[in-house]
């Protein structure tokens, strides 16, 4: 590797009101390496990264480009700079294509500022299909899944010829499949010299594609190391500052009665799904992308219609018409995308995770603040979510702790059948194992876990029972002792 | 909340209070008379139209929706409110009947925009034309006048030395404040405009919410009406002409964003005040009607440039 320096940040400082989010902070990257940056939510990285890109002005510090002092105006002057950033929040325009998002603000185009089509797509298409992703690039993003929405986003970080690309939580939606193409990009980009920035909270993936590794904690620097120098609970102690013990802390409970029982439900996402869920139960739901994972999770809500089929719930036939119905009827359902579904970001903390529960706690259509305080006071102390005070917006807060936002507000909402679609995407590895202890703390008091998860380790570490879909279809049912890795797989890709 | 969110959180409002505070002392100094309590009520007086209408779109505009049509429900239930007095029916009747016809156009436009998905700028626009409409049809085109007059207590009397329009005013205002702030129906309005999806995914019926946020806003109107009819003691159905523009100035100088999910009512009773102060002021210096309409355009876009700069500066 080569060990020039592209990128000097020294003594980097940024506050917010009443959060100091950055507090001097060095670092330093070298060409056509993948430096990537670790810390607990709310850390600071995404922070870091935003100075980066121009989104925030740093308070105080210097950053040297290629050695020379540099003042970094705005996204723009990043741009010319050779920054290309992947915001760990995803900013694509949803009603254009994905083709034209990639190329938004440089399309293609005569003299008359007549776009050329053809080109656009067409030179789009090059840049998707060299990820090996199979997105048409026509396509429009409102029609793209998460994680075909972050590869328009990486596709569009490479068009730009960035020199210096920041990804902020690029696997935080991707499959293992997904995530194998895009490393297998990070490489190709490496050899060609650009210098990568990668933040993750999947610890395992940092080592497969990192070469050293920057920790933030709390705002402040802790160290650099070459990757090959640590191990993974050195990482884990630079972080949190404490012992990890366990990272799945699997207790079980015996199971209860049946508390869901799905009869032949369809719809056109869906076909013919029979399973049933008890109290005292965490059951996994495995499968790729568009396999109709979130799509069974939606028409349990009653958010998606049921063309056929059945849904009982404690053995009584239920229609569910609207998410309303679902909620009374003890139904949640913490979303996968946090920012379009989950959270209204310029509302605050507080108003968030009250939102569902608003019935529960006003008399008349009066609210008492008085337990809304409270339920949001004790889910800020018992998630650690950081936040200066519990009318802070939470577009302001940062990404793992948004999720910790839309967690609690089913979590406080006592309904006994959770839908968890992702429910640790983007949460650090402390607060995971926190997470996990409260749908521990769930299931024996009785309540059932229905949860969705991309991440393999995370559902054998935490189910009793995985199911797999494939193409709106349950193809393997599975309890805990006979599930692995390698017939999960094989059921997801249907063969 | 401590001192510092409060003022984190109210910062909009303050900068709004200290435009209008800044206005009045300019005001004061070019002309004395500005600062004496008979025009100063008669400004709150005749602020307290608009101010009312206002609330409505307040409402509406935090949804992330727009009602165009508020001018022309205004008309209408004014020919309607005054037809029923002329007939010598009850006041309580009439002033029932003069917000019920304004619920219901609004209610009308809620159901096109939830049930019907039609975009509010397009339902209320229509609303806009067919209340003016009836308004001529019903009154011939005429304005409608001599009745009895009970009801010009409510825009000459007094209550506690207060003109009654303003004390209407106030209550108004209190009501939607504690509304906005304190019910489930005030946060859900919040969450509707913020993130539609994520509400009806919190279990918020955004359908009928909404609804009634139009309903809210039409029954305003015709709260406006009774006093603007009990005021100049007639009927016109050409009453309320580009009253919306007025609301949806005083509404977004106050601060509530045209994106949704933002806003205050006091803020808006600020942005009313301040047309309120400005058109008075203008008046009284002697200024123009065209300039009037020059100074009072320019301030609406200086007011919402310099908000959109600070939030920015906030960043
Ligand atoms: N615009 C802002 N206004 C106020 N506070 C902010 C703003 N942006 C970030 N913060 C705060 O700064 C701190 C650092 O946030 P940052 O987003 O950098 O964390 P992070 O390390 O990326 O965390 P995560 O792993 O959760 O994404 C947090 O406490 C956050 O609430
Ligand atoms: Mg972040």
């Amino acid at each position: 590797m080569n060990n020039d320096i592209v990128l000097q940040m020294r003594h980097i400082s940024k506050s917010f009101p009443g959060v100091i989010a950055l507090d001097n902070v060095d670092f330093q990257l070298r060409k056509g390496e993948v430096h990537i940056l670790l810390g607990e939510n709310g850390a600071g990285k995404s922070t870091l990264v935003k100075i980066l890109s121009g989104a925030y002005q740093k308070t105080s510090g210097d950053i040297f480009f290629h050695s020379t002092k540099t003042e970094i105006n705005d996204p723009k002057h990043a741009q010319n700079l050779g920054i290309g950033i992947i915001y760990q929040e995803l900013n694509l325009v949803s009603q254009l294509s994905a083709g034209e998002n990639i190329f938004l603000g440089r399309e293609p185009a005569n003299n008359l500022g007549v776009i050329d089509y053809k080109k656009l797509f067409g030179e789009a298409q090059k840049l998707i299909d060299d990820l090996k992703v199979d997105i048409d690039a026509r396509r429009l993003v409102k029609d793209l899944g998460v994680a075909q929405q972050q590869m328009v986003e990486v596709a569009k970080a490479l068009s730009l010829n960035a020199q210096i690309l920041i990804m902020d939580e690029p696997t935080s939606a991707l499959t293992d499949q997904e995530i194998k193409e895009l490393f297998a990009s990070i490489r190709r980009l490496k050899d060609k010299g650009v210098s990568i920035i990668y933040i993750s909270h999947r610890l395992e993936e940092l080592f497969e594609i990192g070469d050293r590794v920057t920790v933030l904690r709390d705002g402040k620097y802790v160290g650099t190391h070459d990757i090959q120098d640590v191990t993974k609970s050195d990482l884990i102690s630079m972080m949190v500052n404490r012992e990890l013990k366990e990272q799945f802390p699997k207790q079980t409970f015996k199971i209860g009665d049946e508390i869901l029982r799905l009869e032949g439900v369809s719809n056109q996402h869906l076909h013919e799904i029979n399973f049933s869920l008890h109290r005292g139960e965490i059951l996994g739901i495995a499968g790729l992308l568009g396999s109709g994972r979130t799509e069974l999770a939606r028409a349990i809500f009653g958010y998606d219609n049921i063309r056929n089929g059945n849904i009982f719930i404690n053995g009584k036939n239920e229609i569910i018409t609207s998410p309303k119905k679902a909620i009374k009827l003890g139904i949640g359902y913490l979303t996968e995308d946090r920012k379009s579904q989950g959270l209204v970001l310029n509302l605050s903390v507080r108003e968030n995770i009250c939102l569902p529960n608003l019935d529960n706690w006003s008399k008349l259509g009066v609210v008492s603040s008085k337990k809304e305080n409270e339920a949001t006071q004790k889910y800020i102390s018992e998630l650690h979510i950081k936040t200066p005070g519990m009318h802070q917006k939470t577009i302001l807060l940062s990404g793992g702790n948004q999720q910790k936002v839309v967690m609690s507000k089913w979590l406080c909402s006592h309904a006994d059948i959770l839908i968890f679609d992702e429910p640790t995407r983007g949460i650090d590895v402390g607060s995971k194992v926190e997470i996990y202890q409260l749908m521990n703390k769930l299931i024996a008091e009785g309540a059932a876990i229905i949860m969705i998860s991309s991440e393999l380790p995370e559902l054998l570490g935490m189910s009793d029972r995985i199911l797999v879909m494939h193409q709106g279809k349950i193809s393997g049912d599975f309890p805990i002792e006979e599930a692995n890795q390698e017939k999960i797989l094989h059921c997801a890709l249907g063969v | 909340m401590d001192q510092k969110e409060f003022f984190l959180h109210h910062g909009r409002q303050f900068g709004t209070l200290l435009g209008l505070l800044i206005l009045c002392i300019v005001l004061w100094i070019l002309s004395p008379y500005f600062l004496t309590v008979s025009n100063l009520l008669n400004i709150a007086q005749q602020t307290s139209i608009n101010a009312i209408i206002a609330v409505g779109m307040t409402f509406v505009i935090i949804t992330a929706g727009i009602d165009l049509s508020v001018g022309s429900i205004l008309a209408f239930s004014g020919v309607v409110l005054a037809s029923i007095l002329r007939i010598g029916l009850p006041l309580p009747l009439a002033i029932f009947a003069g917000l019920g016809v304004g619920m219901v156009c609004g209610l009308l436009n809620g159901l096109l925009i939830t049930y019907g998905k039609l975009p509010p700028f397009i339902s209320t626009l229509g609303m806009m034309s067919v209340a003016r409409g009836a308004a001529l049809l019903y009154s011939s085109g005429r304005p409608i006048s001599g009745f009895s007059g009970s009801l010009r207590f409510l825009a000459t009397g007094e209550i506690l030395y207060i003109p009654t329009p303003v004390v209407i005013m106030i209550v108004v205002y209190l009501i939607a404040h504690f509304i906005l702030t304190r019910t489930k129906f005030g946060r859900y309005t919040y969450a509707i405009g913020g993130n539609e999806e994520a509400s009806v995914l919190s279990g918020v019926n955004v359908k009928l919410n909404k609804a009634m946020v139009y309903g809210i806003c039409g029954m305003l109107s015709g709260l406006a009406a009774v006093i603007l009819t009990a005021r100049l003691n007639s009927a016109q159905p050409i009453a309320g002409i580009m009253y919306e523009l007025d609301a949806i100035a005083a509404t977004v100088i106050g601060g509530t964003s045209l994106m949704g999910g933002e806003g205050t009512i006091f803020g808006t009773l600020i942005g009313a005040f301040i047309m309120g102060v400005l058109r008075n002021g203008l008046n009284l210096l002697g200024v123009s009607s065209f300039i009037q309409q020059i100074v009072i355009g320019s301030v609406i876009i200086i007011a919402v440039l310099v908000d959109m700069a600070l939030k920015r500066q906030k960043q």
